[in-house]
């Protein structure tokens, strides 16, 4: 970003002169180049598909392979990044654009995580061929679809809602193009993208520890990283290595909030505006980043950049605007453009369906909307429990200011925190105690993403003003009228929006939570998470795309026809402002 | 010092700074059928003046000020700056804004700078031409502050230095004190006024969108009054009073007086001082006003001092009501037949002092014969909802209706008034969950 942290300093050799921070910050960064540096290469590795790529449980070998894991976390969220800016950029900025970009993106949201992974893999394999960058990239882009779309939204929204004064004064005041979507959109959008980034990477350990291990027709290749070293103790049936595991998964997702959130939030709240309340305490990692002098120099270069580039698409610009002059568009052009649209659609439905039709026959597309029933009833049943367990422990906890400080980051390092690390262990208890899979491996499913439910209800709880609550005491509303006119009107807005992330998480887990191994023990419940993950072990394309489609389908269906209700009653009826 | 001289040098009429030719702006509606916001308007703005804008909210000024200022095309005719059209934000021209527009993630000389930024000024110039500007406005010390560490007056003083910077030859303000408190208006407006006329600035022309009457007369050389739907110039004023000019002086409030009674023409459309109330049209840009509003007025017009009767620059000065929000209220007594407004003066009719003495109850029954008689759009609803089986009909049904002739934003606006004195008066009742407007329990 183009901007400064602290306060403007007036001349330039002073602020570049090295100081004492530097000592700190000068190890770390190059630490950081150093081990990228060897990350890149070992990804860039020789590889053939049919070699097996050995993992080692040694515990040793545990922070080699979480650095692996971290890396691959870090190239998805770049490019998640990159692609919102462009993709959010281009549809703000085109109507025409706008309308296929934005119906796409609801559906690329809808679709399950793992599928793109099933689906690309072969693919990128054959992009960089001899090489294991291939396998990187599949597993590095189905982490970044677990990341990107939500960070695209966010930002498409926050780049449409530019207030329109400030977007006016940067006419009024000249701004190019380019300045304007730097010096404005960007900086307006930065409070929400930010704190959708933290949520994204949140979701992102899931994946990343599920795409590690990446079959290819009924090969299954493990790339280093912690998800690899889980696969493989759980095909040796060894229940320690997994302990070691989940503790270094606990180290690297602190370290990311530590390094990489707690600075980046405490910086965006300067971007709020009005609303924003100041941070009394600066993370300490932000401290260091904005007193040390190495990090202006670098800032000084990226602005240098900026300005340059400006600069020269400007005088592009001048040139173009001297050869064609603007010319509106008719209506009718658009219409047609709507159409043709409308057409491409309507032949790409229909080329999935011929393809999905040559191998599956009608019969089992019937059994696979079935499957997909089996898994909503499962998703519902286990929001709804979820809902009863969590929204009294939230209301509680949210109506103690102390404790719920100290629950929040907890809170959100659980939703952060794979569950899919404890499989295993279910696993284990099922066959112990002989349970009935198709029952017990349901909860899986909500294991990581119930957290939401709470998270959101605490945060709920806590904005009812003390007036209201006070108020409430003094009319001398009690026990079930209480909940019923005082408490749940007031979360339900907040509770709506952890459901929606809470089910949207659990619908994409199913294809990991309905089948379950353990050596060579596996584990079902009858479903379409289960479909899909059994096809994509063998690499049955027009199955996998069948089952995909239909768990897309579902999922619209729900957003639609549900969530969206929920949402607009909640926006429109119980709003406390 | 004699009260009645040109406050500035003689202008020159042929080279105007600013000009508007035939500017006419319609607004496509979702149905296409234009909505004529401004039209076919002529102004010219010459060197050496300042120029305000007065009419009601509707009357299209912040439009006209936005065309002025090259932010938004005009539907017809043409804006010229020195001779030149205006096809966008021109180089001459700064705006301050009526909400500030500050960046919010910019400090004070971050926002001051970026015009300069943005017109290519080297660095060492941009900060000493920033720091310059800073202080003249009086905010040196608050360079490095963010726009949220200060105060709304503060902050606007950022918006004037942001604008001075560039060096504008024009100055285009839009209600730019209406969102401060008076003392910190006032302040500003003086140092503004003194920056002025001690021609310490390079600007030679301004142009004032207000709603504040008072403020208009202090500063400006001419005052237009703007009429609604569509806008247009109903009377132009030139003030021809020394600087600086004091509020409490005969002259100043004959000014006033006059600005009032312009004003109040407006409503008998043709220029015809209105005795009666004339008919509106279904789609009126009904007043947004209360009823408790109107009723705590008409319980001050009737007793003493007014007994009945009062001249509106005092009433709103003794009331402590601005334009804004004195305006629409007389609009709705005169619609209701409550009261008679014009030439600057109100005074209340029979049924408005029946009004005015009647118990709750009484009340709401004037109330409601009233605005079925005088309000069509109420009228409408309630024979609609008369004729069909179950009285009940959805409200987006006269939202439709509405957007026939105003915004979207408007007609719900409107629509919602409308539902808000239906409800008072008893004439019809509103269910807010299914939106649907019914006669039930009457």
């Amino acid at each position: 970003m183009e901007q400064r942290w602290g306060l403007p300093l007036i001349a330039w050799p002073d602020r570049l002169r090295p100081n004492l921070w530097d000592l700190v910050a000068l190890p770390m960064v190059f630490g950081a180049l150093a081990l990228l540096a060897w990350g890149g290469m070992a990804m860039g590795a020789n590889y053939r598909v049919g070699e097996t790529l050995t993992i080692s449980l040694d515990p040793w070998h545990l922070p080699e392979y979480a650095l692996r894991t971290v890396l691959r976390m870090a190239a998805a969220l770049i490019a998640s990044l990159v692609f919102s800016l462009v993709y959010a950029a281009v549809a703000a900025k085109s109507r025409a654009a706008e309308k296929i970009m934005i119906p796409l993106l609801d559906i690329l949201q809808s679709v399950p995580i793992l599928g793109f992974l099933s689906i690309t893999v072969t693919g990128f394999i054959a992009l960089f061929p001899g090489r294991l960058l291939g396998v990187e990239c599949a597993a590095i882009f189905a982490i970044f679809t677990s990341q990107a779309w939500n960070m695209t939204f966010s930002l498409y929204q926050s780049l449409r809602t530019v207030p329109i004064e400030l977007s006016e004064a940067a006419r009024m005041y000249h701004l190019s193009a380019w300045q304007r979507f730097w010096r404005l959109e960007v900086p307006h959008a930065i409070p929400q993208l930010v704190w959708n980034m933290m949520m994204s990477v949140s979701g992102g350990w899931f994946f990343v520890v599920a795409s590690e291990a990446i079959t290819v027709s009924g090969q299954t290749i493990l790339l280093p990283g912690i998800g690899s070293y889980i696969a493989t103790a759980i095909t040796e049936r060894e229940l320690g290595p997994i302990g070691y595991a989940v503790l270094v998964m606990l180290v690297v997702i602190l370290l990311y909030d530590q390094l990489l959130f707690r600075p980046l939030l405490a910086w965006s709240a300067k971007f709020r505006g009005e609303q924003g309340d100041e941070d009394v305490v600066r993370p300490w990692f932000l401290l260091v980043l904005q007193r040390a002098q190495f990090f202006d120099l670098v800032h000084s270069g990226v602005l240098a950049l900026n300005r340059g580039t400006d600069a020269v698409l400007a005088v592009m610009a001048r040139q173009r605007a001297a050869r064609r002059q603007p010319a509106a568009r008719p209506a009718r052009l658009e219409r047609l453009y709507d159409l043709a649209l409308l057409a491409a659609a309507a032949a790409a439905l229909v080329w999935i369906v011929a393809f999905v039709r040559e191998t599956v026959p009608s019969g089992e597309i019937g059994w696979v909307a079935l499957l997909g029933l089996f898994t909503a009833i499962r998703v519902v049943v286990l929001i709804a429990l979820a809902s009863l367990i969590w929204v009294p422990i939230g209301v509680w906890i949210g109506l103690r200011p102390r404790i719920a400080d100290r629950a929040q980051p907890i809170v959100q390092f659980l939703a952060a925190f794979p569950a899919n690390l404890f499989f295993p262990v279910a696993v284990v208890l099922i066959l112990r105690f002989r349970l009935d899979p198709e029952i017990w491996l349901s909860p899986l499913m909500i294991l990581g993403t119930q957290w939401y439910i709470l998270f959101n209800v605490i945060a709920g709880t806590t904005v009812l003003s003390a007036e209201l609550r006070f108020a409430a005491v003094n009319l001398g509303v009690r026990r079930a009228l209480w909940w019923r006119r005082v408490m749940l009107p007031a979360i339900f807005p907040a509770y709506i929006t952890g459901a929606v992330t809470a089910a949207g998480g659990a619908w994409n887990a199913s294809i990991v939570s309905e089948v379950v191994q353990w050596g060579d023990t596996t584990l079902k419940a009858t479903g379409i998470g289960a479909y899909i993950a059994q096809y994509t072990a063998v690499g049955d394309a027009a199955r996998i795309a069948l089952g995909i489609g239909v768990l897309c389908l579902y999922v619209l269906a729900f957003n639609r026809l549900l969530w969206r209700r929920l949402y607009d009653l909640a926006a429109e009826r119980l709003r406390l402002d | 010092m004699s009260v009645i001289t040109e406050a500035r040098p003689a202008v020159t009429l042929d080279a105007p700074l600013l000009r508007a030719i035939g500017v006419s702006k319609t607004y496509r509606t979702p149905d296409h059928i234009g909505r004529l916001v401004l039209d076919r308007l002529d102004f010219s703005l010459r060197d050496g003046e300042i120029v305000a804008i007065l009419g009601r909210s509707g009357s299209g000024k912040s439009t006209f000020l936005r065309l002025l200022a090259g932010l938004q095309p005009p539907s017809e005719g043409r804006i010229e700056y020195r001779g030149e059209v205006v096809t966008g934000p021109v180089r001459g021209v700064a705006m301050v804004f009526q909400s500030f527009a500050l960046f919010p993630w910019l400090t004070v000389l971050g926002n001051v700078e970026l015009g300069l930024e943005a017109l290519g000024v080297p660095a060492a110039e941009r900060r000493r031409r920033a720091v310059e500007a800073i202080d003249l406005i009086g905010l040196d010390g608050f360079e490095s502050a963010y726009p949220k560490e200060l105060s709304g007056g503060m902050r606007q003083r950022v918006g004037f230095a942001r604008a001075l910077v560039v060096n504008p030859d024009v100055l285009l303000l839009d209600e730019p004190f209406s969102q401060l408190d008076v003392l910190t208006a006032e302040t500003l407006r003086n140092d503004l006024h003194d920056l002025w006329i001690e021609k310490r600035i390079p600007t030679k022309g301004i142009v004032m969108v207000s709603h504040n009457i008072e403020e208009a007369v202090e500063m400006a050389d001419r005052i237009l009054i703007f009429s609604s739907d569509p806008g247009r110039i109903s009377a132009e004023l030139s003030v021809r009073l020394a600087r600086p000019r004091e509020p409490d002086t005969p002259p100043f409030r004959q000014v006033v007086d006059q600005v009032y009674t312009l004003l109040t023409t407006v409503p008998g459309r043709d220029g015809r001082r209105g005795a009666k109330a004339e008919p509106i049209g279904l789609g009126h840009r009904l007043p947004e006003a209360s009823v408790q509003q109107i009723s705590g007025l008409l319980e001050r017009l009737v007793d003493e001092p007014y007994f009945g009767r009062a001249d509106l620059p005092h009433l709103a000065d003794e009331e402590h009501l601005d334009m804004d929000e004195l305006f629409p209220l007389l609009e709705l007594l005169h619609l209701l037949g409550f009261a008679h407004v014009s030439g600057g003066d109100i005074e209340l009719t029979p049924t408005g002092r029946s009004y005015a003495e009647a118990d709750m109850e009484g009340r709401k029954r004037i109330f409601a014969d009233a605005v079925l008689k005088h309000v069509p759009l109420a009228a409408h609803i309630r024979r609609v909802l008369d004729e069909r089986p179950g009285h009940r009909a959805p409200a987006a049904r006269f939202l439709r209706e509405l957007e026939d002739h105003l915004s979207e934003e408007e007609a719900r606006r409107v629509l919602d008034t409308v539902i808000n004195w239906g409800r008072h008066a008893e004439i019809f009742a509103y269910d807010d969950d299914e939106e649907v407007l019914n006669l039930e329990d009457f």
